[in-house]
């Protein structure tokens, strides 16, 4: 069974907010086709769309419109997977990048791509969610462990570790091999580029199995959000929730790795976002979620081909940089009502 | 520092005894590391070669090319053991050592720019790496000092900081990996690892003149160090001034802990498993210095004779020191008492 979160917590209707956050997309869709190494006018974007054949044509449909797109999906995949993550751990400071999770993805596609030479197209996204899959495991297993459980700084700390240990793996494979470490150092910051068209039907099956998982157990966290104790007595099966919401997870941060490389932090400002706008009931912050991921992903990317013109600063080095002392700054946020630990 | 109730300084056996232990154990790895290589030296050629007799090839082997290595090796990992021992108990937080808490991410991004740079052809490619790295590390420690804000330093929210900005610093780092030429990314790439790889005597020098500084300072603090151990108000109540000896204390550990790295690199997780270790072969509460700095020579000397032995290639050393640690990190994780809330 589950639970309706009503009352003060939930701020602004999700009918009210789906129009502002769709205009704010479209906002920074746009950006994102105008702005680069050269900045394209609104007029020549409208014309090449139209259909015109010019520079600015080949560049918007070549270059940016694919990296657009590939904004959108993987930041609404982050952005889902900060909310489940999140959700399923009653953690806020949960995040794909920092729990390791994004790391473990991105080893075995650099351990395939070194050893197999299979990191291309489909078998990228396998790599990925195997990665993804087994990092989940681990550091949940890890901080579960624990005395004291579960608790956001356990989870953290075992992220942290796992991250350690994969990249000494990550340096052991790369640094004897200058033609991997030559791509390796392009990709594992984080960024959008324009993908290989391989890769893109099986990511996107997989991003959408992900949503609908997440659609499907979102009841269910909500009732969870209440402490195990009380979502058992209401019905819900504990564990069988939180094992759907992590495969949920695996699938969406899997996905967006084998991208985009490990971005951090969006999936751990967006949530945050999301609820303070429209409160606490994760149906709701799940669509919020995935609207505003891709805002802030496609904004980092745009500010970071801006602020370095002609070259650029990829989307992950400026999501690290806004995202620390928003994460620093949860830490020392007064909690009202969940507690750090 | 310590007023007249504090206990009367005397030797505990445990810790003499693992002291003695560590020491014994220490000088045979040395031994070994000295004799290891590309070709075996034999104990009896290896005693005259280090007088300087003996064959030209076998003199040259030993002094000039292992004995600095494994004196930087010692040098380093002293440092970080004292270093993580320090942090660790005047924190009272096993897990708060000088890597967990970020100081290494500072020094490589530090170096990593200032090779950036460099390779850019910019103007301060010339600041000498260990300059840099040791400038990165306290310049780590002291924005999480201020962005911890707490002022005990005691919560495990300063452990969350440092995460945080070491997660930021990463991607600083690797974003100025992608702008140089790739021999300079890779020269970048086996620095951040932690690697003791081609290093001379020159090398040895600000690591050594730090330790014979800091750590006879670490010593005569120890004693107030272990009154840190108990309530503050036991401790002010010997006669310690605690806000002011545990601030001295975590300068000295940063301190430490950033010239080991401008000698080596950020070796992972040393100063995390020696401070630790030290504390569980002692079996005593506090941690003594010593015992972590023998503590984290043996290590680093056993991990970077491995990592140059094991394999056909020099493998650097914080790759294994990493494969190490994070497991042991893992493992403390599981064992750790419950600690406090974080806010």
């Amino acid at each position: 069974m589950t639970i309706r979160a009503t009352g003060a917590r939930s701020r602004v209707p999700v009918t009210a907010f789906l129009p502002i956050g769709l205009a704010a997309l479209a906002l920074a869709v746009l950006a994102s086709l105008l702005f680069g190494a050269r900045v394209i006018s609104v007029g020549e974007v409208l014309g090449a769309l139209g259909g015109d054949k010019s520079v600015a044509a080949t560049v918007i449909w070549e270059l940016r419109v694919p990296r657009t797109l590939l904004g959108l999906l993987v930041g609404a995949c982050l952005g889902a997977a900060g909310v489940l993550a999140q959700s399923a751990t009653r953690n806020p400071l949960a995040d794909p990048g920092l729990l390791g999770i994004s790391s473990g993805a991105a080893v075995a596609i650099v351990v395939g791509s070194a050893f197999f030479g299979i990191a291309a197209g489909p078998a990228r996204v396998g790599l990925a969610l195997v990665g993804a899959a087994l990092a989940t495991i681990a550091v949940y297993a890890f901080a579960a462990r624990s005395p004291e459980g579960i608790t956001p700084v356990n989870m953290t700390l075992a992220g942290m570790a796992l991250t350690a240990l994969l990249g000494a793996v990550v340096s052991g494979v790369v640094l004897f091999d200058a033609a991997t470490m030559d791509q390796y150092r392009f990709w594992v910051v984080g960024a959008l580029s324009v993908p290989t068209p391989a890769i893109l039907i099986p990511a996107t099956v997989c991003a959408a199995g992900g949503a609908v998982l997440a659609v499907a157990m979102s009841g269910s966290l909500n009732t969870l959000a209440l402490g195990d104790d009380t979502a058992a007595g209401l019905g819900v099966k504990v564990m069988r929730t939180r094992v759907l919401a992590g495969a949920a997870v695996v699938l969406l941060s899997g996905t967006a790795v084998a991208l985009a490389g490990p971005i951090a932090f969006v999936g751990l400002i967006i949530p945050h976002m999301a609820r303070a706008i429209v409160g606490q009931d994760v149906r709701r912050v799940l669509v919020t979620a995935t609207v505003l991921g891709p805002v802030l992903l496609l904004a980092a990317d745009v500010l970071g081909r801006v602020v370095a013109r002609p070259a650029e600063v990829q989307a992950g080095v400026v999501t690290a940089l806004v995202g620390t002392p928003f994460f620093i700054w949860l830490t020392r946020r007064p909690r009202r009502r969940e507690r750090l630990s | 520092m310590t007023g007249l109730l504090t206990p009367r300084w005397r030797p505990r056996r445990r810790v003499v005894g693992a002291i003695s232990v560590t020491s014994v154990v220490l000088l045979v790895v040395v031994g070994a590391a000295l004799s290891v290589g590309d070709r075996w030296t034999p104990p009896m050629q290896l005693f005259s070669a280090l007088l300087g007799h003996g064959a030209e090839n076998t003199v040259y082997a030993v002094v000039d090319v292992r004995l600095p290595r494994v004196v930087i090796a010692l040098a380093v990992g002293a440092a970080f053991g004292i270093a993580g021992g320090l942090s660790q108990s005047v924190l009272r937080n096993p897990l708060a050592s000088p890597d967990v808490l970020g100081i290494g991410a500072g020094a490589s991004c530090a170096v990593v720019a200032v090779i950036a740079i460099g390779s850019l052809g910019g103007p301060i490619g010339a600041v000498p790496v260990p300059f840099a790295a040791l400038a990165g590390g306290l310049a780590a420690a002291a924005s999480i000092a201020a962005l911890a804000r707490d002022g005990a330093l005691r919560g495990q929210r300063i452990l969350l900081v440092g995460i945080a900005l070491t997660a930021a610093l990463t991607g600083l780092t690797q974003y100025l990996l992608t702008l140089v030429d790739i021999y300079d990314a890779q020269r970048a790439a086996v620095w951040i690892t932690g690697s003791l790889n081609a290093r001379t005597w020159t090398d040895v020098v600000p690591v050594m003149i730090g330790l014979a500084v800091l750590a006879p300072a670490a010593l005569v603090l120890a004693h107030t160090n272990r009154a840190l151990l108990f309530d503050d108000d036991v401790a002010s109540g010997w006669g310690v001034r605690t806000a002011r000896s545990r601030v001295l204390l975590v300068v000295i550990a940063v301190c430490l802990a950033a010239l080991a790295t401008s000698a080596a690199g950020p070796v992972a997780f040393v100063a995390l498993v020696s401070g630790q270790l030290a504390r569980r072969m002692a079996a005593v509460p506090d941690i003594p210095p010593v015992l972590a700095g023998l503590t984290g020579a043996l290590l680093v000397l056993v991990a970077d004779t491995l990592a140059r032995t094991l394999f056909p290639f020099q493998l650097p050393v914080g790759v294994l020191t990493a494969l190490v640690g994070a497991p042991y990190l893992l493992y403390l994780l599981q064992r750790s008492k419950p600690r406090k809330s974080v806010v």
